[in-house]
């Protein structure tokens, strides 16, 4: 069931996607296309209906209204083609824990339909790239999180599935382990597989081709990481290290050349006016108020504030239009 | 296809296989259950607590007590010295039944006419009651026809009136004397494989749902049949096992006859495992949690219990009732296991039974196939 009108470049095209689950809308009017071999970023809070969208992608929901194709094919009219088409990991890994670690290969080789000639083949990559390589009869309830996580990828593209699909794949695994895990996504990429995944590491977004910014089942923009870092975010972005962020935020809320105030962790970061004042303007009020300043200075916007700001323009937009 | 339902069955054996308490759970609760239904569920009632009162105080009274005392089936706690006593040992629970034997009873006898005896029971528990009424019935009966004859030897030149006596000669067939743990050993067989292989499937699916991996199964390109198959096909495997161990414990420790032909219950067997299978399966696929299908469980198999003429006769149940019961794949079963242990009768008979439950069967596991559609909502 190929649709004529999706060309073969385009791995996944999305029109209009709607998912209601009674009154509460998961998804709200999503389009986008992912090109063949790209890898495609799903950005957001949690709830955002990330997991929801990829779900969807993969024929275990079906969507409310609107149109979904994956490899060509109609996912709500045919899931079963699609299956043949598609890998898809979640953030439980979905191991067998009481398996071993070959127990498992054997076991999804087999219900994913591997030919029985490629299949030892097949499992020794698999072994390779998790670095299970001597710990084949090891239960998979005695490995660690990072082992288990590149486990369940391999288990996934045993198939070579040219559409790969990660639900929070690096969620709860250490750092050492997401590097390595993003190597493998990379090398995956250069064979021409299609990834979608989606991650709430801001981080991770730069190792994505496309972002798709999505939250409350909106999608808020979708674009390369550079691109979107280029965005203006309207002002000059100021770091601030401080004894009293609380007290910080008051006094900064609606200060004079302020446009928009959010705490990172342990520090404040804050959009200004592009005027140099507003630096020793904004240490000023804070000194006067006796708030310890121990770093005041001008930074990139990363991701992480771009998301902030458009979040916060699009429920401005809302609320004024709703 | 067959590739894929053995890569399940293969998966579902390690994974019982690697369960260090897997064993125990399957061979321990079964054989303790096969012992306490062995030795604790009787018909038969004995040493039943009874107080008697007799103000006849003659020959003829003591000999009547001396029948109830000499019987196990009544233990005499306690000779009560008046209305007052006996009433109170029964209201306080001390005793079950109470025997007044009123001031004339020696007399009347003596003259041919009817000498009354009256007889208290504690109805609370109306099995019991009902039971003990007619074993005091009979050595009642036995009382009067051995008292017929002497008086008749009494009266002198036997010109007296004569006493003409039934003599009813029982004779039960099948279960000479009528065990009942003949009757309860084989359906306790049937119950307690019923029971294990509903609770063990309707976990089967769901747990795959809890832990993540169906959601995995459901994106590959399984057939929702070869995974049905190929969930159920283990849970076959050790229903046999299972019943096989407590059918052979039943003969073995009990030793209850076995007289029929194996086969017929091997097959029985297999149809009532499928049967039993299917509503499991189709609890899990119905289900969201293992909570869910341990609550559904218990729902459904107490009811199909009581349904199933274990001990209660179907035949006593109100029609709608009834009705129900041809839904209850252990109705069939108990027949089949019953008939085959005790009448040793073969398929002439039992192919009613046999085709119900392969009908039940092939419905049961048809509908879930058809229920699990391989998606979340």
């Amino acid at each position: 069931m190929r649709d004529p009108a999706v060309s073969d470049e385009v791995a996944i095209r999305v029109d209009n996607l709607v998912k209601r689950f009674g009154d509460f809308v998961a998804i709200d009017h999503i389009s986008f296309q992912v090109e063949r071999g790209k890898i495609i970023g799903f950005l957001g809070p949690n709830g955002a209906g990330k997991s929801t969208t990829i779900r969807i992608l993969c024929g275990l929901l079906r969507p409310t209204e609107g149109r979904v194709f994956v490899a060509g094919i109609d996912v709500a009219r045919d899931p079963e083609s699609v299956r043949q088409h598609i890998g898809y990991m979640s953030q439980k890994f979905s191991l067998y824990s009481d398996l071993t670690v070959l127990e498992n290969l054997q076991f999804f080789g087999g219900i994913y339909r591997v030919p029985k000639n490629l299949l030892p083949e097949r499992i020794h990559f698999a072994l390779e790239m998790a670095g299970l390589l001597g710990r084949e009869n090891a239960l998979v309830s005695t490995l660690a999180g990072g082992w288990k996580q590149r486990l369940g990828l391999g288990c996934a593209i045993l198939h070579r599935p040219p559409i790969l699909f990660l639900d929070e794949p690096t969620s709860g695994v250490d750092p050492e382990s997401r590097r390595r895990f993003w190597d493998l996504i990379h090398s995956l990429s250069d064979a021409n597989v299609t990834i979608v995944v989606s991650t709430h590491y801001m981080d991770e977004a730069e190792y994505c081709n496309e972002i798709a910014l999505i939250d409350r089942g909106r999608l808020l923009a979708l674009e390369s990481p550079s691109t979107l870092k280029a965005r203006n975010i309207g002002g000059d972005l100021l770091a601030l290290e401080c004894d009293d962020i609380g007290k910080a935020i008051r006094l900064l809320k609606g200060h004079p050349g302020v446009r928009d105030v959010a705490a990172f962790g342990n520090r404040l970061h804050i959009i200004v006016d592009r005027d140099k004042g507003a630096s020793s303007a904004i240490a000023n009020t804070l000194a006067q108020h006796t708030v310890l300043v121990k770093r005041l200075d001008q930074i990139e916007p990363t991701i992480d504030d771009i998301f902030v700001q458009m979040v916060g323009a699009e429920r401005d937009s809302r609320r004024a239009n709703p | 296809m067959f590739e894929r339902i053995i890569r399940i069955v293969v998966k579902e054996l390690i994974e019982i296989r690697r369960d260090p308490w897997a064993v125990f759970r399957l061979t321990f609760p079964p054989i303790f259950q096969m012992l306490i239904f062995g030795y604790a569920v009787t018909f038969e009632v004995s040493h039943v607590t009874t107080v008697v009162l007799d103000r006849d105080h003659s020959q003829e009274s003591r000999e009547l007590l001396s029948h109830f005392s000499a019987n196990t089936r009544f233990t005499i706690v306690r000779v009560a010295q008046n209305e007052h006593e006996l009433r109170r040992a029964i209201d306080n629970g001390e005793a079950t039944v109470g025997i007044t034997i009123h001031p004339r009873f020696a007399a009347d006898l003596l003259k041919g006419q009817p000498a009354p005896l009256q007889v208290v029971v504690d109805g609370t528990n109306s099995n019991t009651a009902l039971i003990a009424l007619g074993y005091v019935g009979q050595i009642v009966a036995t009382y009067s026809s051995q008292t017929n004859v002497s008086l008749t030897h009494r009266i002198p030149g036997g010109a007296g009136p004569r006493f003409v006596t039934v003599d009813l000669s029982q004779r039960p067939w099948f279960n000479p004397n009528l065990d009942s743990r003949w009757f309860f050993i084989p359906g306790t067989v049937g119950t307690l494989s019923f029971i294990l292989i509903v609770s063990l499937t309707a976990s089967a699916i769901v747990r795959e749902r809890e832990i993540g991996t169906l959601e995995q199964i459901m994106v590959s390109p399984i057939r929702p049949y070869e995974f049905i198959l190929g969930k159920t096909i283990p849970f076959f495997l050790i229903g046999f096992i299972e019943t096989s161990l407590v059918a052979l414990f039943g003969v073995l420790w009990f030793k209850v006859p076995f007289v029929g032909s194996p086969l017929v219950l091997l097959l029985g067997t297999s149809l009532f495992l499928l049967s039993s299978l299917g509503l499991g399966i189709l609890i899990s696929t119905l289900v969201k949690t293992q909570q869910q299908a341990f609550g559904s469980n218990f729902f459904v198999s107490n009811p199909m219990f009581t349904l199933s003429g274990f001990s209660f006769p179907i035949a006593s149940m109100p029609k709608p009732m009834q009705w129900l019961t041809y839904l209850d794949p252990l109705r069939y079963y108990l027949v089949v296991i019953r008939d085959t242990f005790l009448k040793g009768v073969g398929l002439e008979v039992l192919w009613p039974q046999m085709l119900a439950m392969a009908a039940l069967g092939v419905g049961l596991l048809s509908i879930s196939i058809l229920r699990f559609r391989k998606a979340l909502d």
